[in-house]
């Protein structure tokens, strides 16, 4: 994974809460096997209107998302963070967001950020006066910065340490081979296993 | 004396291979991992991609449901998508040796029903998969919770997964239920009342005297739905129900197994004055049977009750959202939703697909007519389930009255496979999402409970079993 620091990009202001992941990308989508290209997916029901924030000619390369409350919730389809991670979005903020989503997003070095609801509509306010703005959100500080505001994100530092480190999970979890090990042998007989085939 | 703790502490405490330090997260070692068609092969892929190999074989066990069609099964899946998926898992398993239940097998199922039915959930266990309703297993006793593709990866590579400990929510039901009213409605009351957020950042002890009254399907049904609360697992204290439930499963304990596993068993509950960080009261008393009028599942009242008016929520957000729901829904304020007609009805899905959902269903039905205009489906949530029902003559119930009996899977529940809803179409569904699309494009789905889908496909419009003895 990539380490982040510091990035610049065109913020969306995406007024919409309660997005489910159904509404990020479609179920339809989900058959595919590959792990990108899923950027055709998302919103694509939204963006059938032509309306549609990301329709419009500034958001037509954006970074990053500031959305209502309540986002991503629903399925625990990944393939809702891919499909932001493939369009192009390298942060997502909201007031508030789902717990499996928020912790898909550190797996695949998107930044979850929360913000308040009264910064939310600070920043969309800002983006929809000059459309196409870029923003700058700085990991390290927590911070996004659009001209003269100034806004703080809550991220947790276990997260945010991976995000900066580019850090895989499975490799931090190897570094404790040995106790997982010793978990086991101490595993009692009882407990399940699903080979050898009992039963018809 | 030693400290006091939560049913879903224990099971965490018992679990715990590293403690997290510095704001890491505990290592949680994962004694089942169930994998399914959609949430897999990008965790192979990566596995592959890595050169890793699965680390237990035998903790893990793969079934296909989500786009499996539930006629014709002796035909190639034909919808090419969904066919490179299944092929996917069956080449993936087959790669890493890793067991499988295929289309036509009797352990064949949705998920969430093949790891109970062949006792591999028990009390106890801590239980993954790649998909949100894996909450169901916690009725249990197990602590049971969806998780991300990556994580898929992740519990394939080490059999553990880095977790946050959860805050604790007691849900207390007390009292019994009236006839008619059944699990779902309770866990859409529960929805209803603390909202699709509610749960967030909680597990879900489901408790009382109504919760220890319901068969094992019943609070199945319930931990189902924990994630529709917002919750990531949901849970009930095992007992003797979930122990008669258990025993003479294919992989349940046995002999001295049994009885070491049952001396731990009896101690997980949660201690006398142990502390929630949350708690609700239900009473099972009042409970009528709830249906859905929007389009989350928080969004439902009574069955006698009337769509309500946008205008009536206080919270701006939920006035809008409820706005955007009776748009889609098509449905005016001020409607009883007992006069709301419906063009399908859909028996089946995690949450409501088992052997008593069915019976149940099938006992009001019986003899009498599907509605004019109507069109049911029924689909068992395994294909044990469906063997079963066969074998007690449900399946001439259902098909004397009119529905189609169907091979299982997840079907219906969402619009991934041949079975949908159809567009602007009104479904009663005993699934657990009502969400925009979810069960085809621009279709219209109430949740409501067996019984109620049964009244209602007997009647047309929404019913409760009540409505039908006069
Ligand atoms: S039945 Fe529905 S909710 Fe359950 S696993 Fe299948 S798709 Fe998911």
């Amino acid at each position: 994974m990539e380490k982040i620091s510091n990035f610049t990009g065109v913020g969306v202001p995406f007024r919409y809460s309660n997005v489910d992941t159904d509404q990020i990308i479609p179920a339809i989508y989900l058959k595919r096997i590959t792990k990108t290209g899923y950027e055709d997916g998302l919103f694509s029901t939204l963006r059938q209107d032509p309306d549609f924030v990301l329709n419009q000619e500034p958001y037509k390369n954006p970074s990053v998302l500031v959305a209502g409350s309540d986002f991503g919730t629903g399925s625990s389809r990944e393939h809702a963070v891919w499909a932001l991670r493939d369009f192009g979005f390298k942060a997502v903020f909201s007031p508030k967001f789902a717990d499996i989503f928020r912790s898909n997003c550190g797996k695949q070095g998107l930044v979850a950020g929360v913000i308040s609801n009264s910064d939310t509509t600070k920043l969309w306010e800002a983006m929809e006066a000059q459309p196409g703005v870029e923003l700058e959100v700085d990991l390290p500080s927590q911070t996004i910065r659009l001209g003269e505001l100034e806004i703080n994100f809550e991220i947790d530092e276990y997260t945010k340490w991976r995000l900066s480190e580019g850090l895989d999970d499975i490799g931090i979890t190897l570094q404790n081979e040995d106790k997982i090990a010793e978990f086991e042998s101490r595993r009692a007989s009882w407990r399940p296993k699903t080979l050898p085939v009992k039963g018809d | 004396m030693a400290e006091k703790l939560t049913l879903a502490e224990k099971l965490w405490r018992d679990h715990l291979v590293v403690k997290g330090e510095d704001g890491a997260p505990d290592l949680i070692y994962i004694d089942l991992h169930l994998i399914h068609e959609v949430t897999s092969p990008q965790a192979f892929d990566g596995l592959r991609l890595a050169g890793r190999d699965i680390r237990r074989k035998d903790l893990t066990i793969a079934t296909e449901d989500h786009n499996t069609p539930t006629k014709d099964i002796h035909l190639p899946i034909a919808e090419p998508t969904s066919a490179k998926q299944v092929q996917a898992l069956r080449e993936n398993t087959e790669e890493y040796g890793v067991r499988i239940h295929s289309l036509g097998d009797k352990n064949q199922g949705i998920v969430h029903v093949v790891g109970p039915q062949l006792g591999l959930t028990m009390p106890g266990i801590t239980v993954v998969c790649g998909d949100s309703h894996t909450s169901t297993h916690g009725a249990f006793g197990a602590l049971a919770m969806g998780i991300g593709t990556s994580e898929v990866e992740h519990v394939l590579a080490t059999q553990t997964l880095p977790l946050k400990p959860f805050k604790t929510m007691a849900i207390n039901v007390e009292g019994s239920l009236r006839p008619g009213v059944s699990a779902k409605d309770i866990i859409l009351a529960i929805i209803a009342k603390i909202g699709t957020g509610g749960g967030q950042g909680y597990v879900l002890e489901y408790r009382g005297s109504a919760i220890r009254e319901l068969s094992m399907e019943g609070r199945m049904t319930i931990c189902n739905m924990s994630i529709e609360a917002g919750a990531r697992a949901g849970m009930v204290a095992p007992d003797e129900t979930t122990f008669e439930y258990l025993k003479g499963r294919p992989h349940a304990p046995e002999g001295k197994d049994w009885d070491e596993a049952m001396e731990y068993w009896k101690t997980l509950k949660t201690d006398e004055g142990a502390e929630f960080d949350a708690e609700v009261f239900i009473n099972a008393d009042e409970l009528d049977p709830f249906v859905t009028w929007g389009t989350n599942p928080g969004q439902g009242v009574s069955l006698l009750g009337e769509v309500p008016d946008p205008e009536s929520f206080e919270d701006p957000s939920d006035r809008e959202s409820a706005k955007q729901a009776l748009k889609y829904m098509d449905l005016q304020p001020g409607t009883k939703m007992k006069d709301i007609s419906v063009d399908t009805v859909f028996l089946g899905s995690c949450t409501n697909s088992r052997i008593e959902d069915l019976r149940a269903a099938a006992k009001l039905i019986k003899g009498k007519k599907l509605a004019e205009g109507l069109t049911m489906m029924v689909v068992p949530g395994s294909q044990k389930v469906r063997i079963e029902a066969e074998l007690e003559g449900l399946d001439k119930i259902f098909k004397d009255f009119g529905a189609e009996w169907r091979f299982a899977g997840c079907s219906a529940c969402l619009g991934m496979n041949p079975d949908q809803v159809g567009e602007f179409k009104r479904a009663a569904s005993t699934s657990n999402r009502n969400f925009v699309g979810r069960q085809g494009k621009n279709a219209r789905t109430h949740l409501v409970s067996p019984v109620v889908a049964a009244a209602t496909a007997i009647r047309g419009t929404l019913s409760a079993p009540s409505d039908l003895e006069d």
